[in-house]
């Protein structure tokens, strides 16, 4: 097992290294000089010259690497151009926000898409099976910020029920931050649900096919207690990876939707940072994302090993 | 399936050998025929779009600003007096032209990263933590990064989109590669004195295609999908030409009196993402056996 987690962390650090390396290039890919973007025509030379001092880009490319790296194994991701604040306290002044409203999505699609996908499971190829399926693939053929739009046109332009955007904290107001958080998680949540309900279908297909379930089925268990306490914890196992995917599906589409619901998240501030060039504020955003996204499919990989010890083998 | 392909013989008939089967398979597949006709309608839309459109889709007429749908405007109009119908016809064939040009180069360097990949165990681990490493972004926020900072154009979108598409391709493009390449008919090739390059793309890709096919027609839906949300962002294909997100995109403000501007063209993605995502299933039933449950 140690042998395990120390050849998948061994991996991951190759990972992040990568990386790393690719959102410190980022600004390499600006055709041109990126501080002519940054300043308008007006600019002194003097203001261009500090401008790249503030950037690092005045010293030579193995001196910024350097330098990049010295910095960010600190934790200090540098200071926003525009925000004149370090980037990694924006980030994590954000964090909770973002974590919030990606929480709840991933429970609530989760919780529907584990339910749904067994009941289509339970039904193979019967209309429920059909119906479930159907309503999984329309799902995720729908772009996540047109259904946040038409579903601010419904409950909150038509209904006046919920407000059209914005952010109330948790600790500030309990129930204005659920009627805020509402409309965006429930859009999440529904264009993932899909997603989840086909996996645990075919995770639970395949265990519902094999020999240990006959027998149970033999030594005459009810069909409700065969699924639930011999099919699906089984099925959960494979289940599982679904958790890593949807976690970069889910960083992403908060990255959208608090776009589209004026949440001040994560995903705005590097959205807000890649429209104005703020180049610290994007290469540390990029970095800090994606260091979550490999951390969580870290976990989940050894969660999985723990629970399928054949997987330590692979 | 007719009574007339049951009572042939299997690999008999007009359509012979292993692909006139897969085709014969397809045809009877309901995703697969459920989805090509939808994809066909859109794409026909696409290509006569001159002859299917009755206004001009650029033409502004601020007599007809902001009008529900009415037999004249059947998708209504927007704040430029243009015609919704008119510009959802002309933006399918961007989106589509993008979502192709996507294919392609995804379908290129995919094949490529992961056909070298697969077979060249010496460069196998570089290339695949390369992949993992651009995997690790969310793959939204990384087209939509590439995109602004190469500036948003038709290409640079279309650059944008590839690179966070091809990973996933090379990954699968490997695993069909590290299957094919231990069968015992490569090692024919080899004693028969084949160059390495020959084997690997004349018999190992040639029969790793399946589920690279299978991924392109989702890559499509994606791509799709994922112009909208850039255009949405602000760093899509740049007007006046308009795309299906760049209408949601500026419909957007309208949201109050005119709801029509944003609700159309997001059916229209639905209809294009759907049939692609039932075309990939079904494509997937036949020449993917392994993935089907």
């Amino acid at each position: 097992m140690l042998n395990f987690i120390s050849r998948r962390l061994a991996s991951s650090l190759l990972v992040l290294l990568l990386v790393s390396l690719l959102t410190f290039g980022i600004i390499g890919l600006v055709p041109g000089d990126p501080t002519a973007i940054l300043l308008d025509a007006s600019a002194s030379p003097e203001q261009a010259a500090r401008l790249r001092a503030q950037l690092g880009l005045d010293k030579a490319l193995p001196l910024q690497m350097a330098e990049w790296y010295g910095r960010i194994l600190r934790g200090d991701l540098g200071q926003s151009i525009l925000l004149n604040r370090s980037v990694t306290s924006a980030l994590l002044e954000r964090l909770p926000v973002t974590l919030s409203l990606a929480g709840i999505a991933l429970v609530v699609g989760m919780l529907l898409g584990i339910a749904a996908g067994i009941i289509a499971a339970m039904n193979h190829n019967r209309w429920p099976d059909q119906i479930v399926m159907g309503t999984s693939l329309l799902g995720m053929s729908v772009p996540d910020f047109w259904l946040g739009l038409m579903l601010v046109f419904v409950f909150a332009l038509q209904f006046g029920v919920l407000p059209t955007g914005g952010f109330v904290p948790l600790q500030d107001d309990a129930v204005g931050w659920l009627r805020t958080i509402a409309l965006p998680a429930t859009t999440l949540a529904l264009v993932h649900v899909g997603f989840v309900a086909r996996m645990t279908r075919a995770a639970m297909l395949d265990v519902l096919n094999q020999d240990f379930i006959r027998t149970a089925d033999a030594k005459g268990l009810s069909r409700g207690r065969i699924v639930l306490r011999h099919g699906l914890p089984n099925a959960l196992i494979p289940i599982l990876t679904v958790l890593g995917i949807l976690a970069g599906g889910l960083l992403g589409g908060t990255v959208i939707i608090e776009q589209v619901f004026a949440i001040p998240g994560v995903g705005r501030l590097i959205i807000g940072a890649i429209l104005s060039r703020d180049f610290p504020v994007i290469q540390g955003g990029l970095l800090f994302l994606a260091v979550i996204y490999l951390g969580v499919n870290l976990l989940v990989d050894i969660l999985y090993a723990v629970a399928d010890p054949r997987q330590r083998l692979q | 399936m007719s009574a007339n392909a049951t009572a042939r013989a299997p690999g008999a008939g007009p359509t012979r050998g292993p692909a006139g089967a897969a085709l014969r398979r397809l045809m009877a597949n309901r995703s697969f025929m459920i989805g090509g006709c939808l994809v066909l309608a859109i794409v026909l839309a696409a290509i006569f779009a001159e002859w299917l459109t009755p206004f001009d889709p650029l033409r502004s007429n601020v007599r007809a600003r902001l009008q529900e749908p009415s037999s004249r405007h059947w998708f209504g109009t927007d704040h430029f007096g243009r015609d919704i119908f008119s510009r959802v016809v002309f933006g399918a064939r961007i989106s589509l032209t993008i979502g192709l040009l996507v294919v392609i180069a995804t379908g290129a360097f995919g094949t490529l990263i992961g056909a070298l990949a697969g077979y060249f165990y010496r460069v196998d681990n570089l290339l695949m933590r390369l992949m993992d490493a651009l995997m690790a972004f969310p793959a939204i926020l990384l087209a939509i990064t590439v995109s602004a900072v190469l500036g948003a154009s038709v290409p640079n979108v279309v650059i944008a989109l590839s690179v966070a598409t091809t990973p996933h391709t090379a990954r699968i493009v490997r695993g069909s590669v590290l299957m094919v390449r231990g069968l015992e008919y490569v090692e024919a090739a080899r004693a028969l004195g084949a160059g390495e390059m020959r084997i690997l793309f004349r018999h190992v890709l040639a029969n790793a295609m399946g589920p690279l096919i299978v991924r392109l027609t989702y890559v499509f839906a994606i791509a799709i999908l994922a112009e909208a949300a850039l255009s949405f962002v602000g760093v899509g294909p740049p007007p006046p030409a308009p795309s299906f997100g760049s209408i949601i995109a500026q419909g957007r403000d309208f949201m109050v009196d005119a709801p029509w501007i944003c609700l159309f063209p997001g059916l229209a993605i639905i209809v294009a993402v759907l049939g692609l995502n039932l075309l990939g299933d079904g494509l997937r039933d036949v020449l993917d056996p392994r993935m089907k449950t």
